[in-house]
């Protein structure tokens, strides 16, 4: 059944690619020495390991001693956020973040506000772009850990990382910390080039294994580590290492980078055809127009629900989502969106659509070709319980009332 | 087969009822609604079917049989459908009916608009213990022509679980798209099933509380959201003044304990006034009458029977129906017709706000709500 199902998702998750696990596969049937073993056993984990350090490395232009290999791409954020936070504590109790930030990076900030930070939130512009200078304006002498986006989730906004890390450290020893883990497989990630100090990015993101990410720090960059227990990662994080899944990163990863030149533009044409299917009264694309993520097709639907309409299309065997994945079922509406200034009525109406490497021509043809009756249906239940302010009204319509 | 909704709420009950939609070959879809804040957190404790528990239950067992599953957030159309003439009813001295509500116009209002306009379904389903039959004969009420069949409510044939009470508000065009696959069923044959299906809610105890009060604290639910209410007197049958209340919401006619007062023999609350703010109470034999004026009336059918005639009429879930004759009293200004229910035999602590349903045989001709003396 799922085999006859179009997947436009792939901001949520990317399948794990062939060549990936291909790869993966020795280190979970024969290499599953400990790498912390000094037996033969556990050397040959090590160095697969430390080959997977590197590959990961070079592929952000860092040193295999500067990558931490953690559980995926939360942990990272939590990792860096926090490590960085109380590392920096010394300087003063303050965070900036951007109005946009994935809750792993909000939820961080926001916990750490409840062990005494002050969170300054710089907010984004009609397109999600947060304005650098406002950064600046936002970092003090007092502030220890900085961290934006390198691009969004929900929307695709790409953030002008490198004028926000300039910013950023003309403040000496102000950390600054991106989440990278959307952009990655579809931004060039230079650590140099942009200026971080701290890179948050995670395997299933980009055809690697979920449960594993990686966390770039920059070299003399001390964090306080979050997980205790052994030595691993240079002390930054306990816990036996999952080799293979650290070489399916390694190897995903490098598969993107190798294939960034011929895959953002056939996808980024697969996302036009979308975007333009769409585009027409009543419905408006989100984000950026020329500086976005080139798989993501955001937009929001007016007078209709997303998820209504997310919902007829998984009944019609094509997945999407509304932007953010919700596991409480709330449909609380997209904080992304109400910082670029979108009435609630507007944000309600939220679709994403992200396509991927494996994206055909035929999946996109199907998509276009239902989403605009899927449309029609969520208006038309919007409008028969709804009323005319976009609110229920006070006495809900009985389907006796319905056409 | 058709395409059905199921409100699963993470109980046994609406479990079966998918399982059993599923295994007659439906295309079933599952749902789980979000109604209000209450049920964004887990809890250790609370049986409520609307925590995220609960959710994850109904999700879980959605996985288990193979059907697609979805959370419908439903808050802002529960809080006008369902709280707010809930709290409107406690602050006029009242007795609220919210499980009334919620399947008159949540479960077979909205959530069966959505199911119809939006996913396409024939029907929605539940896990109520009530049964929607074909009427005999088979005439059409259109003027289209269509030789739809009229369907009647019936009550649950399992008596200790029968559900048909909240159902009474149910009309035909929402009959006609409403399926009840426990209705015939025992609650212990429910429970065998749902462990032939190796369904994880199989061994769930029962919930029984308001959805929305947990713990059952409903009085929370009120000073919460209506911090309006003051304190005034409780009186006993000859006025005389024998105690103090903090807020007429939350006491309901025919409650003994609670009141914080202590007589020679027991008194129940036998009326509330919320013009004076004043509980007043009674001895047992007071509360009993024979006379029940209804307002707001729904009939099954469409329309009432006739402007007078004899039914089975209960004052609550559980009650015992009492045979009764019913009478039509005209219509108020607003248009809303009255009724008047005179019974054989008293019925005891019928309370304004609360439902009355009517009754031939098994057979739910409609209800409405009890209207203040």
């Amino acid at each position: 059944m799922l085999r006859d199902t179009v997947y436009l998702d792939h901001a949520a998750t990317t399948p794990l690619r062939a060549e990936v696990l291909d790869v993966m596969l020795p280190h979970l049937r024969d290499g599953w020495g400990n790498p912390s073993s000094a037996h033969a056993r556990g050397r040959a984990a090590r160095a697969a390991l430390d080959d997977a350090h590197e590959r990961i490395a070079t592929c952000l232009g860092a040193t295999a001693r500067e990558i931490v290999l953690t559980s995926g791409g939360t942990e990272s954020i939590n990792l860096a956020v926090k490590g960085g936070a109380w590392a920096g504590s010394a300087r003063g109790h303050r965070l900036v973040i951007s109005a946009v930030e994935h809750h792993a990076v909000e939820g961080s900030a926001r916990h750490l506000e409840r062990h005494g930070f002050d969170v300054a939130v710089v907010g984004v512009d009609r397109d999600g772009r947060v304005d650098p200078d406002a950064v600046a304006a936002a970092v003090t002498d007092r502030t220890a850990l900085v961290s934006v986006m390198a691009a969004n989730n929900e929307v695709g906004t790409v953030q002008p990382i490198a004028a926000i890390a300039e910013r950023v450290h003309r403040h000496r020893g102000v950390l600054f910390h991106a989440d990278a883990v959307q952009a990655a497989p579809w931004l060039p990630l230079d650590v140099e080039a942009l200026g971080v100090d701290l890179l948050s990015i995670a395997g299933h993101k980009l055809g690697g294994p979920r449960g594993v990410g990686a966390l770039y720090i920059r070299r003399g960059t001390h964090i306080v580590a979050q997980q205790h227990g052994g030595s691993q990662e240079r002390h930054r994080r306990a816990g036996t290492e999952d080799v293979a899944g650290a070489v399916g990163l390694a190897t995903a990863l490098e598969l993107a980078v190798r294939e960034m030149g011929t895959a953002v533009p056939r996808v980024a044409g697969l996302r036009d055809r979308l975007v333009a299917s769409v585009t027409g009264p009543g419905v408006t694309v989100t984000g950026h127009r020329t500086d976005r993520l080139p798989h993501i097709a955001s937009f929001v639907v007016a007078d209709a629900e997303g998820g209504t309409i997310t919902t007829i299309l998984d009944l019609e065997g094509l997945a999407c989502s509304t932007g953010s994945a919700c596991a409480t079922g709330s449909a609380e509406v997209s904080h992304v969106l109400t910082a670029m200034g979108y009435p609630e009525a507007e944000a309600r109406g939220a679709v994403r659509l992200s396509v991927g490497r494996a994206t055909t021509d035929a999946d996109v043809d199907r998509a276009i070709a239902l989403l605009p009756p899927a449309i029609e249906r969520a208006r038309a239940a919007h409008a028969a319980s709804a009323g005319p302010d976009g609110t229920a009204t006070d006495a809900a319509p009985r389907p006796a009332a319905l056409p | 087969m058709s395409r059905v909704l199921v409100a699963m709420s993470g109980g046994v009950d609406s479990s079966v009822a998918a399982a059993r939609l599923h295994a007659e070959g439906h295309e079933v879809i599952g749902v789980w609604m979000r109604l209000h804040g209450v049920a964004d957190a887990y809890s250790e404790r609370s049986r409520s079917c609307c925590s995220l528990d609960a959710a994850d239950d109904a999700r879980r067992v959605a996985g288990q049989i193979g059907i697609p599953f979805y959370m419908l957030d439903l808050e802002r159309e529960f809080d006008a459908a369902v709280i707010a003439p809930f709290l409107a009813a406690y602050a006029g001295g009242e007795t609220p009916s919210p499980c009334v509500d919620c399947n008159t116009l949540v479960k077979f209002g909205v959530l069966l608009g959505r199911a119809r306009l939006a996913y396409d379904c024939d029907a929605v389903a539940t896990g109520h213990y009530a049964r929607v039959v074909d009427a005999e004969p088979a005439t059409s009420r259109h003027g289209d022509g269509a030789t739809t069949a009229r369907r009647s409510l019936l009550r649950g044939t399992d008596p200790a679980k029968d559900q048909s009470y909240f159902l009474y508000g149910l009309g035909q065009e929402q009959l006609r798209h409403t399926l009840f696959p426990l209705g015939a069923m025992r609650k212990d044959e429910v429970r065998a099933l749902a462990r032939d299906h190796g369904l994880a809610t199989a061994h769930k105890p029962e919930s029984q509380e308001l959805c929305f009060a947990p713990g059952g604290d409903y009085r929370a639910v009120v000073r919460e959201r209506d911090a309006s209410s003051v304190g005034g007197p409780i009186v006993d049958a000859d006025g005389a003044v024998v105690g103090a209340h903090s807020g007429i919401a939350g006491f309901t006619v025919g409650q003994r304990g609670g009141l914080g007062v202590a007589l020679g023999s027991p008194r129940y609350v036998s009326r509330i006034d919320p013009a004076t703010n004043t509980i007043v109470l009674g001895r047992r034999e007071d509360l009993e009458t024979r006379t029940v004026a209804i307002r707001d009336a729904s009939w099954v059918a469409g329309e009432p029977p006739a402007d007078e005639f004899r039914a089975a009429a209960q004052v609550r879930h559980g009650a015992a129906p009492v045979p009764a004759t019913i009478r039509h009293e005209g219509r108020h200004a607003a248009g809303n017709a009255t009724w008047t229910v005179t019974t054989d035999v008293p019925v005891w602590a019928a309370a304004p706000g609360q439902a009355c349903v009517l009754y031939d045989s098994d057979v739910v001709l409609g209800g409405g709500r009890i209207a203040r003396a």
